[in-house]
């Protein structure tokens, strides 16, 4: 761990790799300069992660050269790319949370000694923390660290084991402002003292232009320009990546709060009172929640994954039982029986659609029809009219542009954005009248994401409440009417859209860090 | 019958305690075995297969080589075979390790009585026991204080495991594949060999239980032997909650509900005697049901499990 070794300096050259018929990268060539932050910007299927991975050794290119410190390398393996000196951080974590810092770092190492000496370790790691921008202690168990905490720890991973070529994959997705920030600028920090090449895989600008030095734009799984961040502003940057959709979404955030303030509607429809629910591992996950959603409003619930937010929308959802505390609905008591939610308009999209709202084994004619199938007129005199049935199946995959190859194909050979959009057909019908969603955008590209948040602010300007459970500030921001902050399983603070500041929420969010390791 | 006065209540307690450190020593080492796969994230149903193939090897070796310490030698190679086969099936993909164990169980339940059929009448030679008891004159303290060198051994393995599973590379290596195979993978371990290992591993140690039956207690072959040992030293390492320290505690208990039956009969209460034999199972439902819960995953189970995901 000197600092006198110099960070490696990586090229690719006309990389190209074809997964079946999709070409997912053509001909990229790049060159990441030691010592700087170089930025991979670009949506969901761009080719950034594949451009990574075969450098990585995850995958292996099927033509094109990989070079490190100008020799050309051949690199199978990842255990290829570690002896070269090259790691990555991952946007999944790839630690035991069950195990502590201490152990997953050992874990990391190429050669662990037959028997560990514990305490030896442990004095070790301390020293090396010392060094470190961020410090953790070595005997606590990863399950108790904050998404921060262990997206640096994952960085400290990479630190620790000597790589000094480090990629790091929308390390921000799961990480307040303020975390973010801090991780970023510390990385920059890293950088510019000699110590460390960063790739930073990201698809917003704003890490981008603050912490970059370097950025290469892909599309389509192609490089479109790669230029210095000084050089280039915002507006050049989303003009080069979208064309036109990044204006559209841009025009549509902004007239979509003032349509909401024409549509006010008196009293709270979904009430929500002093709600406690328990998490899989038998502790309170969820504690004395309340809060109200209105007709014609976005309540959007903000947080850190793993907050309590997923057992709330389980309890909403009927899947988990609450310990405390009670929902109503149009001011009756709501135990989330069909009836009740066919009465009052009950529709919800969770985290994880095709584990969750689907049935996996059934087509997408079928998983459409999950909450109408029993009534007129799909249903008559306890029969079902298939005919009818496939004309509304239809009708929907048109509307909401599901890519499938027929209305009988099963649910699962859809690609996750498709199972959303079939998800979300079925759940905005005309009778909906409390809408919630939890991360109804995740792993969605920019214009997929745009249209979806289009429909759900069309929803609210019908009149329907809507309660919007998410991990994506930017999100909450755009559609949210009020929002909440959601952290250690309680609503710790609210404001109206007008006053929301995103690093405020993002404090808040971290406000108390005894969250639960679902 | 004023011998057995004399001794009383006293006799039983010495009898259970006796029968606790003899009929222990096979739900030591199965769930001994049951940990180490299970710590790798597999579930290992066959094990009750496994002690009976390790019953009838071991007696089989030992009877035609007439030591029994090679007897104790081919029963673990047996279960480790057995291990071998669970985990080369479960290595495919789409398996589960449930069914194929419970296929397991079978497949060795019926090879042993088929391949054990000659050596139902023999005797072998017996492993020996130390006695401990040595210092007394009453005849009860030393039978009870009787212990079979298998069972020190198991204490010992029991003290190894827990400390190797925390202190070694291998227990690491074992643990995370047990933990978060997505890890395993990304640090470029093969948890399959891993968990391959640990079942083998697993599964000889099984096979050491296995022969602690048919050459120890109750000391031969025969198809009524393990009487669904194997099973409940699965539930065992549930209530022990994947600690092999625990394991020795959970074992010792478990064999003295099994010498519940035998004691009390050593006393002359013979009613119900079929009922006090049953004590084991029924406190195998009883602290399944204790441990158990609808609200959450059992403490410590390693999350990679299948009954825990």
């Amino acid at each position: 761990m000197s600092a006198m070794q110099k960070p490696p300096c990586v090229e690719v050259r006309d990389l190209s790799k074809r997964f079946g018929g999709v070409q997912a990268l053509a001909d990229a060539s790049v060159r990441f300069a030691p010592g700087r932050v170089h930025a991979l910007l670009g949506e969901n299927g761009a080719g950034k992660s594949t451009l990574v991975k075969c450098v990585m050794g995850y995958y292996r290119a099927d033509s094109g050269a990989i070079l490190v410190d100008d020799v050309e390398h051949e690199i199978r393996s990842p255990q290829q790319s570690r002896a070269l000196g090259l790691g990555m951080v991952y946007q999944h974590f790839t630690l035991v949370s069950q195990m502590s810092v201490a152990e997953n770092l050992v874990l990391g190492r190429a050669q662990i000694p037959a028997t560990i000496d514990w305490k030896a370790e442990h004095r070790a790691l301390s020293e090396f923390m010392r060094a470190m921008p961020f410090r953790l202690d070595p005997s606590q168990p990863v399950a108790s660290l904050a998404a921060g905490e262990k997206q640096k720890l994952e960085i400290l991973k990479q630190l620790y084991l000597g790589r000094r070529f480090l990629v790091l994959d929308e390390p921000t997705s799961v990480l307040t402002p303020d975390e973010a920030d801090q991780v970023l600028s510390e990385m920059r920090r890293l950088a510019e003292s000699g110590m460390l090449t960063v790739v930073l895989i990201t698809h917003k600008f704003r890490e981008v232009m603050r912490f970059a030095q370097d950025v290469t734009m892909m599309r389509g799984g192609r490089i479109l320009a790669t230029t210095e961040v000084a050089w280039t502003t915002v507006d050049e940057l989303a003009q080069r990546m979208f064309g036109q959709a990044a204006i559209t979404t841009a025009a549509r955030q902004a007239s979509a709060p003032a349509a909401a303030e024409t549509t006010p509607c008196a009293g709270a429809y979904c009430e929500v009172r002093d709600l406690s629910a328990l998490g899989d591992r038998g502790t309170l996950a969820v504690v004395d929640t309340s809060f109200t959603v209105r007709g014609g409003e976005i309540v959007a619930i903000a947080g850190v994954s793993g907050n309590g937010q997923k057992q709330l929308v389980e309890v909403l959802a009927g899947q988990r039982e609450a310990v405390r505390g009670s929902v109503v609905i149009a001011g009756r008591p709501y135990r989330c029986t069909r009836a009740e939610m066919q009465r009052y308009g009950v529709y919800l999209l969770t985290e994880e659609p095709l584990a969750n709202d689907c049935v996996r084994s059934l087509s997408v004619m079928a998983n459409l029809a999950l909450r109408r199938y029993d009534r007129p007129p799909i249903a008559w005199r306890g029969w079902l009219r298939r005919r009818v049935l496939r004309r509304f199946a239809e009708e929907l995959i048109a509307r909401y542009r599901i890519r499938t190859s027929s209305p009988l194909a099963r649910i699962d050979s859809l690609s996750g954005g498709n199972v959303q959009r079939t998800v979300l057909a079925r759940e905005l019908s005309e009778d909906v009248r409390l809408l919630i969603l939890q991360n109804p955008c995740f792993g969605l590209d920019a214009a997929a994401a745009a249209e979806i948040r289009g429909r759900i602010a069309n929803a609210r300007d019908r009149g329907v409440a809507v309660l919007l459970v998410s991990e994506d500030l930017d999100e909450v921001l755009e559609l949210a009417d009020r929002i909440a902050v959601m952290s250690g399983g309680c609503i710790v603070h609210e404001v109206g859209r007008a006053h929301a500041d995103r690093y405020e929420l993002g404090r808040h969010m971290t406000r108390t860090s005894e969250a639960e390791a679902a | 019958m004023t011998d057995a006065h004399g001794i009383g209540w006293l006799g039983i307690v010495l009898a259970i305690v006796g029968g606790a450190l003899r009929v222990s020593t096979p739900y030591l080492y199965v769930s001994l075995g049951e940990v180490l796969t299970e710590k790798s994230g597999r579930v290992n149903l066959g094990l009750e297969g496994v002690l009976l193939m390790g019953a009838m090897s071991g007696f089989a070796a030992g009877s035609l080589t007439g030591s029994p310490w090679l007897g104790v030698l081919a029963a673990g190679v047996a279960g480790g075979l057995l291990g071998l086969l669970h985990a080369a099936i479960c290595n495919l993909p789409h398996v589960n390790d449930i069914a194929v164990g419970i296929a397991l169980f079978l497949f060795g339940m019926g090879l042993a009585f088929y391949l054990g059929k000659p050596f139902i009448a023999p005797r072998a030679a017996m492993l020996p026991a130390l006695p401990f008891g040595f210092w007394s004159s009453e005849p009860a303290v030393r039978a009870a204080l009787e212990i079979s060198p298998l069972f020190l051994i198991g204490i010992v393995l029991a003290i190894v495991l827990r400390w190797a599973l925390a202190n070694t590379r291998w227990g690491l290596l074992l643990r995370m594949a047990g933990e978060s195979a997505d890890a395993a993978r990304a640090l470029g371990y093969s948890v399959n060999t891993i968990r391959t290992l640990a079942t083998m591993c697993g599964g000889f140690l099984g096979g050491i239980g296995g022969a602690f039956l048919s050459l120890y207690y109750p000391g031969n072959w025969n198809e009524a032997l393990s009487s669904g040992q194997g099973l409940m030293a699965i539930a065992l390492v549930i209530f022990a909650r994947w600690n092999p320290l625990r394991c020795l505690y959970a074992s010792l208990l478990f064999g003295g509900a099994s010498a519940l039956g035998p004691a009390l009969q050593t006393v002359g209460i013979t009613a119900g005697y079929y009922l006090w034999s049953a004590a084991p199972y029924v406190l195998t439902l009883a602290l399944l049901i204790y441990s158990s819960s609808t609200r959450h995953t059992l403490a410590g189970a390693p999350s990679e499990l299948s009954i825990s995901r």
